[in-house]
């Protein structure tokens, strides 16, 4: 490893309501893989923003060969040498490899194109990255993998990279193709870049990387060097002890309550043939990789999208879901993954989004009944603890878990008896985390019953009585919590290739 | 941190009837017959059809939508009442009714195109507009309807219009905005208003039919043209087919004056009065300054602009409090 390329220091990056970044550190060597690693909502991305100028710091300094550097923009990013390769690839499919690599910056004949000269420009950094395509191919035509090099060669390209960074840049790919991209990554190391590589793989870093470093909730936790330690010892920093508490031991529902909710043969676009039971005061998880046809599940229970076929019992009874509408009023309430899109009408009211649901309980005659309405919201302030200066404040400016909480009251008030949870700790910070997971266990322990979604294995294991697992679109796996562990699920969540 | 922001908000909402009085104050000191009962009574009643399309503009445009069609809509309404008691011999009072449910029958058109068909407000209503105009040359071949004394009667004009020397149409202007600021403030079609405007995904994933309430919405947006209808005859007495394209403009411009955002989620029925008062002082006051209609155009789009450049910084100072205030401590 080389000379100290960047170091970041004291980070700091407020968002309404949320300390995303108290005091972060990185700091990257020439050709070293540093990775930077944590949980969901860790801080990971932000750092990363940060450094590639998506994000301005509120507070720190950014330091490159040691000397300061002053990042605006992310054009302020690339001239300074900083690449980022993101999880989803920024390529334009239909254009061949070379155009890809030079656009923006194409070779010139006075006015014209000179195509020649940029095949022959893209054929020459392909093989100095021995990379086996040919510029002339059209990139929707290559595998994840290779678009992915070209991605990087693309990165390469511009003479001054330094620092590439690379979002989980294994998740999209299988085994044989990652030992390809380690390869490359070994080359790139040769060369001096210094990288920055992001993954939930912990067995990946110990193969690659040369040190590791940890976040949490924000804050900076560690660094280690990756021979030292064992992943063990890393999987403890990024949880700390703080969220997760024992997974639970077993199931909380008796074996004799009775079914809420029975879904038979779902079917639609992303969702194949999926059937599941949920019983009275039962939390049932759902796991699956992002993909796995799980909100789509969830939205075909809810009535937001048109199912083409199967069939959905409330109570026993069939109940004709065709529209959100016809959901609700059978007593199914649905939290999105993305609440502020599905979730909440931002600019409105904690009242008015409270009662979003109920209006027709709050008319006298045809007249709204504001009086009434604040005084119901007001109780469900109280009694799920919303953190807000009063109800008649907009919902914009909640931070996410007093956001997440104004979802939930909205179906309290309407007394729904099976509510749908889609990732309901994303993008909040663990104190509000802790607090959603007591109330969903006082719910389920008043009657209710809940289908938890969740990426976080360790979530779903702390919740859940039960786990489904699926699988692009199919449910591949069923088990009581007592028998759940991350290895099983993530074994049926796992794409057969 | 928060109140203060607020109260500068506050300040700013103050800024459209300020801008009001300003005018209004201007225009007294410096035009020939402008202050004084005669000049107010003729601000009046060049607002009472501009009005109504704009009351019902703003229903509309607080879903985030748009009505094109409301200025021949009028118009059309108009001649199909006109062509009603003139050539099918209607008493004039029913012919007035039919001119509603025109009105209302375009809204409804617009209003299953757009939540129904999934068309664009824009595409669908600009479709009804040339309808509309097309049709009211049709049914009335073309010839110009009469709304005078000879054609509705002697109580017309008293009615609708001016009663000796008192603006009647006034009174049935401030009684369709209380009418309008009532529904939009205080009943459920109000609230799902604002919510669709803001979320409509998130409305109808709570259950709320949102394609119901928004036909519902065009409807009653439709149903004030209509209304216009018959104040733009009392006004002028005599309807040219084809008049009536342009009036639209001119109620939006007065809602989007009013403060009224064209990204839906946020307006008010005052805003919306007041921008019309604004649009018709301007026009009475750069009269009286020797100014012809030309100019008033000119103008008038200054002030669209101004407000619509207020309405961003007011917008950009709401998201700086945003930053600023977390709501929650931790």
């Amino acid at each position: 490893m080389g000379e100290v390329l960047l170091q970041m220091r004291g980070i700091q990056k407020y968002f309404p309501g949320v300390h995303a970044l108290d005091d972060c550190h990185f700091e990257l060597k020439s050709g070293e893989v540093h990775a930077l690693v944590g949980e969901n909502g860790a801080g990971k991305s932000t750092m990363m923003k940060v450094l590639t100028g998506v994000y301005q710091m509120d507070a720190g300094e950014i330091l490159l060969d040691g000397k300061p550097v002053q990042i605006h923009d992310t054009r302020d990013a690339q001239a300074l040498g900083i690449s980022i390769i993101h999880q989803e690839l920024n390529l334009m499919k239909d254009l061949t490899v070379a155009e890809n690599i030079f656009i923006g910056r194409e070779p010139m004949n006075g006015i014209l194109l000179n195509k020649r000269k940029q095949n022959e420009m893209a054929a020459e950094l392909l093989s100095s990255l021995s990379i086996d395509i040919s510029p002339t191919t059209i990139v929707g035509t290559l595998t994840v993998a290779r678009q992915q090099m070209v991605e990087i060669a693309k990165a390469l390209s511009y003479d001054n990279t330094r620092i590439l960074i690379m979002d989980e840049p294994s998740a999209a790919l299988t085994e044989s193709e990652i030992e390809e991209l380690f390869r490359f990554i070994r080359d790139l190391k040769a060369r001096g870049v210094g990288i920055v590589y992001i993954s939930h793989r912990m067995g990946e870093l110990k193969e690659i990387s040369d040190r590791i470093t940890v976040m949490r909730d924000g804050q900076y936790i560690g660094t280690v060097n990756t021979a030292e330690v064992t992943m063990d010892e890393i999987i403890r920093m990024m949880v700390g002890r703080v969220i997760y508490e024992q997974p639970k031991e077993k199931s909380n529902v008796p074996p004799d309550a009775p079914i809420v909710l029975e879904a038979r043969h779902l079917l639609s676009k992303d969702v194949k043939d999926v059937s599941f039971v949920l019983h009275k005061g039962e939390i049932l998880g759902f796991a699956g990789l992002m993909g796995a046809g799980r909100t789509e599940t969830a939205r075909l229970v809810s009535g937001a999208d048109k199912r083409l076929g199967g069939e959905i019992l409330v109570n026993g009874k069939e109940v004709n879901i065709q529209t959100p509408a016809d959901a609700v009023k059978a007593g199914i309430g649905y939290l999105s993954e993305d609440r502020k899109r599905y979730g909440l009408c931002l600019p409105l009211s904690v009242a008015d989004n409270t009662v979003m649901a109920t209006l027709h309980h709050f008319l006298k005659g045809s007249v709204v009944n504001d009086k009434k309405i604040r005084e119901v919201s007001h109780t469900y302030r109280e009694q799920i603890n919303i953190k807000t200066p009063s109800v008649d404040t907009k919902v914009v400016s909640l931070s996410g878990g007093n956001q997440q909480k104004v979802v939930l009251a909205k179906w309290l008030v309407r007394d729904c008896d099976i509510l749908i949870f889609d990732e309901p700790t994303r993008g909040i910070d663990v104190g509000a985390k802790s607090e959603i997971y007591k109330l969903m266990n006082r719910l389920v322990a008043e009657g209710k019953s809940i289908i938890m979604i969740s990426s976080e294995l360790p979530e779903l294991l702390r919740m859940s009585d039960r786990i489904i697992v699926m699988c692009e679109g199919v449910k591949t796996g069923e088990m009581d919590i007592s028998e759940a562990t991350q290895e099983k699920i993530m074994a049926l969540a796992a794409p057969r290739i | 941190m928060q109140s203060n922001a607020n109260r500068k908000l506050n300040m700013q909402k103050l800024l459209a009837p300020a801008a009001l009085v300003i005018l209004y104050v201007f225009f007294s000191i410096f035009g020939k017959n402008f202050f004084g009962y005669e000049g107010f009574k003729q601000i009046l009643q060049s607002s009472y059809y501009i009005g109504f399309m704009a009351f019902g503009v703003t229903f509309v445009i607080i879903t985030g939508g748009i009505d094109l069609s409301i200025g021949t809509v009028m118009m059309c309404s108009a001649i199909i009442g006109g062509t009603a008691f003139t050539n099918w011999g209607w008493p004039v009072p029913l012919a007035l009714v039919l001119v509603l449910i025109s009105g209302l029958f375009f809204g409804l058109c617009n209003g299953l195109m757009i939540a129904k068909a999934k068309l664009p407000p824009f595409i669908a209503t600009l479709g009804t507009m040339m309808v509309s105009q097309g049709f009211g040359s049709i049914i009335s071949n073309v010839r110009t309807m009469h709304y005078s004394p000879t054609y509705v009667g002697d109580w017309f004009r008293p009615v609708f219009y001016i009663s000796g020397n008192f603006p009647v149409g006034a009174i049935w202007l401030l009684g369709a905005f209380a009418i309008a600021a009532f529904v939009l403030n205080k009943t459920r079609l109000g609230r799902y208003n604002f919510a669709i405007g803001s979320n409509e995904e998130a409305a109808r994933l709570s259950g709320v039919k949102t394609d119901r309430w928004k036909i519902a919405i065009y409807a009653i947006c439709g149903l004030f043209a209509g209304f216009a209808g018959i104040f733009f005859g009392a006004a002028y007495t005599t309807i040219t087919p084809g008049k009536g394209n342009g009036e639209e403009l001119n109620a939006i411009a007065a809602v989007v004056i009013g403060g009224t955002s064209m990204s839906g989620g946020s307006g008010s029925m005052v805003g919306t009065l007041i921008g019309v008062l604004i649009m018709s002082t301007l026009k009475k006051g750069l009269s009286s300054v020797g100014l012809q209609a030309h100019w008033q155009t000119f103008f008038t789009g200054f002030v669209v602009i101004g407000a619509v450049l207020l309405d961003n910084a007011r917008n950009r100072a709401a998201n700086k409090v945003k930053i600023a205030a977390p709501a929650v401590k931790k």
